[in-house]
This record gives structure tokens, C-alpha cells and sequence, in this order.
């Protein structure tokens, strides 16, 4: 491999723009107190596409993913710079409510926190607090449909009162799915989001990302290659905080442009 | 990627077993080699202990093929490979089919060397094989050169070669025409020879396949029907 100096300039190969894209992202750089750990990085989004980003632990994905929706707010001593927009607005204008960009860009964690309340509360919360629903007939609606887009709504429909800490690891995750869902946000992010479940949960949010990408754009963080490789549309490689290469994902897997991609995705990162 | 290696996976027995791949794809192309330059042999020297020697050698090229294929598989299940090493184990797959198939022609000149010598050898007719033998021979050489280098500049000066041997193959043909109709008692044997010289000038373009999976590994683009 070669040494890669981070303070370097460093430009990003690939197709790391979109003709349509639902976030832009521009010469951003995040930093925890005086250590620098996203350099420089500009990506966009596009509409209903599924981004992976991948890279070696520490390389700054995660990082960078939570910046989309603010999510890196709550860290103390964690400054973002640059501009990072949706739909050509800035998610760090100071007017902005936070809450209401984290219920438009929704957050699905690597490990599932359902809230200890019922399956049912779980997915209404978010539609109450951001006055979704009018009536109680809106609310059943919503929660039908959003754990339906999950495909979670034949597995509990006859237990919707009961606790979501109750279910299944795996169900447990589409619950916080379709939890993200209910709030009809524009992006999902999604972090490690099955690295926590065996095999089969894992294929139903694979199965369950591609069906969403037909309604939502999202963004998702995996430390498994073989999931980037079977659900997104693009992928991202970063190391040491900079974004390498961009490229669609069929591309990235059999030959990606950068040779540290190709060191990273063959195994051969030492 | 600028230079290919089995080297460097963190698994380092992920190297040894592309390695080993590479190692008995490259023992393959040698042993299919020396098939086809005896079968060569077996007919301009009329000698049947060569020609039987090739038929019984192309089961041993069976068996490398099968082999091959084999760890092939076993290597996409255990680490399913991407980028290069994909491309690598994928190149194989599709190499050692064209060797298995040159390994048929090899068996295929054998064969009608083994018919000649047992009807009497001909008088003429013999310099074309000899010709177009070189040729591909010369050929087959030059794609498992550059097969074991990955050396895609080589793999397309080689794959230009075919158009020689073509030529030479058409030249082939009309001069075996000419003597057929001069001499249509020894048709049957001519008849040989027409099959000998088939099979050759389809062992080059076997040659120029490998030459095309060379191209994809080292430069990741698909070459072949252009």
C-alpha cells in the first residue's frame, strides 16, 4: 500500500456527483476538538439511490454519515464545515429545527433501541410528535403502512400492544425501521445496520433497503463488503478520514479505480 | 492496478490458495504445450509411440481441468473473491477450458497421425502442417508467456498472430486441394491431413481466448466478439 500522508490535498476518483441529487454534500471536514478526522470530502446523493460507504474501522464513514443529520451535534467538541445540503437546502442553517431534519433524515443505528413501549407506540411516537396523524384512525393508518414498508406488519399485527423490546433482534431493526419510516422522512441513514443479526434478518433488511430505495434515498454504513456489493447503487471507500473513490457499486467490486479500494476490498489492508 | 500478486491478503492462505490456482493453470498450459508440439511431431515423424503417447496424455489434461475447476469454486465459496482476484479466479475458470479444448485438438492430430502411419505416410502434404504447426505452436507459447506475466500488451501482440496463422491455414487448405485433385487415390489420407490442419488453426484461436483473459484480468475490460 501506498503512504498516504491525511493533510495532503487529496482528490477523490470516481463518480462522486449525481445528475439528480437529493443531498450534496461540499469540502466537508469534521473535526473532534483539534483532531481532524473527515478531510475535505464532496459527494452527493442522488434521488431513491442507495450509497454504501465503506472503509477500515476509524477511516471516518461513520462520521461522516452521522454529520448528514446532525447527529455529530450531540458530540461535544465535534465541529462540521462545509456544506452539506438536501434538496439544495443547508442542514446546518442555525434557523433549521433539528428535530424536525432528523425526522426528514431518519437514523437506523447498528444496534436496534426500540423504546420500551409497545410495538405500536414505537412507530406512532414520531408521527405524534411531529403532528402527522389527526385522528386515531390517521395514527392506525400510519403505523400499518410504515411497519407494512418493513415487512413487519404480518409478523405482529396480532401483538401490536405488546413490547418492541419483546421481538427478535432482526425485528427489533425493522421495527426501528419502520419507526424511521413513519415520520415520511426523505433519507434514511443507516449504520451497521445488520451487523448485530444473523444471516436471515440480515437478508429481510437487504430484501427491505432495495424495496425502500424505490421510495426513499439512503445512505448506509457496513463493514461488510458482500452487503455493499448486493444492495447499493454506488459506493464510497474512505480511509483515514479522506473519501478515496466513488463509483457504481459493480464497478467498485470487480475493478475499482483506487488502489487502495482494491487493497481494502480484496482483503489485502494491512 | 499496475502490477497483479496473490500477495498481501491479511488471510495468507487466501495467497497460497491463488497461487496454487495460478501455479497448476500455468502446469496445464505447460503440459498442453508439449501436447500439441508432439502431436506435431508424431505426424512429420510418422511415429506412433508419440501419437499414442498424446492420447493417453489428454487424460491427464482432463484431470488438471477438473482439478482446476474444482479449486476454483472452492475459493469463490470460501472468500469470494472482488476486484483482481476476481477477475483472476474467473480468467482460470474460462482458461482451462480453452486448454482442455486444445488438449482435444492435440489428441485429435494424434489420432489421424496413428491413421496415416497405418495407411503409409504420404509423400507430400506435409510441409503446410509443418508450417501452420510452427505457427501456433509459436502462438500457444507466446499466450502462456504472457499468461504467467499478465501481460496484456503481449496478449494483443499474440491475438494479432492469429491472423497469421488464418493465412496460413487458407494457404493450407488450397495447397492440400491442389494434391487431393492431383492424386485422388490418397484422398483419405489427404482427408488427414485437412483434419490436422483444422485442428490447429483452431488451437490459435483457443490461444487467442487465453490472450483475451488476459486482457480482463490485468485491465479489468472484456474483449471478446470485438
Amino acid at each position: 500500500m501506498p503512504d498516504m500522508k491525511v493533510n495532503e490535498k487529496h482528490v477523490t476518483v470516481g463518480k462522486q456527483f449525481h445528475d439528480d441529487p437529493r443531498m450534496t454534500m461540499r469540502n466537508v471536514n469534521v473535526f473532534y476538538g483539534e483532531k481532524q478526522a473527515i478531510h475535505d470530502v464532496s459527494i452527493d446523493i442522488g434521488k431513491n439511490e442507495v450509497m454504501a460507504m465503506i472503509g477500515p474501522s476509524g477511516c471516518g464513514k461513520s462520521t461522516f454519515l452521522r454529520s448528514l443529520n446532525r447527529m455529530n451535534d450531540t458530540v461535544e467538541g465535534c465541529r462540521v464545515e462545509g456544506e452539506i445540503c438536501m434538496d439544495g437546502e443547508s442542514l446546518y442553517n442555525t434557523k433549521l429545527d433539528v428535530v424536525e431534519l432528523r425526522a426528514r433524515v431518519g437514523m437506523v443505528f447498528q444496534k436496534p433501541n426500540p423504546f420500551p413501549k409497545s410495538i405500536y407506540e414505537n412507530v406512532a411516537y414520531g408521527a405524534k410528535i411531529h403532528g402527522l396523524a389527526d385522528s386515531r384512525i390517521d395514527l392506525d393508518e400510519i403505523v400499518e403502512n410504515s411497519l407494512n414498508k418493513a415487512g413487519l406488519w404480518k409478523e405482529v399485527k396480532d401483538r401490536l400492544h405488546q413490547p418492541g423490546t419483546g421481538l427478535s433482534g432482526g425485528q427489533q431493526q425493522r421495527l426501528c425501521i419502520a419507526r424511521a419510516i413513519a415520520v415520511t422522512p426523505e433519507v434514511i441513514l443507516m449504520d451497521e445496520p445488520c451487523s448485530a443479526l444473523d444471516p436471515i434478518a440480515t437478508a429481510r433488511i437487504e430484501e427491505l433497503i432495495k424495496e425502500l430505495s424505490e421510495n426513499f434515498t439512503i445512505a448506509i454504513v457496513t463493514h461488510s463488503m458482500q452487503q455493499a456489493a448486493r444492495v447499493s447503487d454506488r459506493t464510497a471507500y474512505f480511509h483515514l478520514g479522506q473519501l478515496i473513490e466513488v463509483n457504481p457499486t459493480e464497478q467498485v467490486f470487480t475493478m475499482p479505480e483506487h488502489e487502495l479500494t482494491e487493497g481494502y476490498i480484496t482483503g489485502r489492508f494491512g | 492496478m499496475d502490477k497483479l500478486s496473490f500477495e498481501n491478503h491479511i488471510a495468507s492462505r487466501y495467497d497460497e490458495e491463488l497461487e496454487q490456482i495460478f501455479s497448476q493453470l500455468m502446469a496445464m498450459g505447460g503440459k498442453v504445450e508439449q501436447q500439441v508440439q508432439l502431436a506435431v511431431k508424431a505426424i512429420l515423424d510418422s511415429d506412433s509411440n508419440i501419437a499414442e503417447r498424446v492420447i493417453q496424455g489428454d487424460k491427464d489434461v482432463d484431470r488438471m481441468e477438473i482439478r482446476i475447476d474444482e479449486d476454483c469454486v472452492l475459493v469463490i465459496a470460501r472468500r469470494q473473491p472482488t476486484a483482481s482476484d476476481l477477475r483472476l479466479v474467473i480468467s482460470v475458470t474460462r482458461a482451462v477450458a480453452d486448454l482442455e479444448r486444445i488438449g482435444d485438438e492435440a489428441e485429435k492430430i494424434a489420432k489421424h497421425a496413428l491413421e496415416l502411419i497405418e495407411h503409409g505416410p504420404l509423400m507430400s502434404g506435409y510441409t503446410v502442417v509443418s508450417q501452420l504447426g510452427v505457427s501456433v505452436t509459436a502462438m500457444l507459447h507466446n499466450a502462456l508467456d504472457a499468461f504467467a506475466r499478465f501481460d496484456a500488451d503481449a496478449a494483443m501482440r499474440t491475438i494479432d498472430e492469429d491472423k497469421q496463422v488464418d493465412q496460413e491455414y487458407k494457404a493450407a487448405l488450397s495447397e492440400l486441394d491442389t494434391l487431393m485433385a492431383s492424386e485422388p487415390a490418397l484422398l483419405k489420407q489427404y482427408l488427414n491431413l485437412v483434419w490436422i490442419v483444422r485442428s490447429l488453426e483452431r488451437i490459435g484461436d483457443h490461444a487467442k481466448n487465453l490472450c483475451e483473459q488476459i486482457v480482463f484480468v490485468a485491465k479489468g475490460k472484456d474483449i471478446r466478439h470485438q
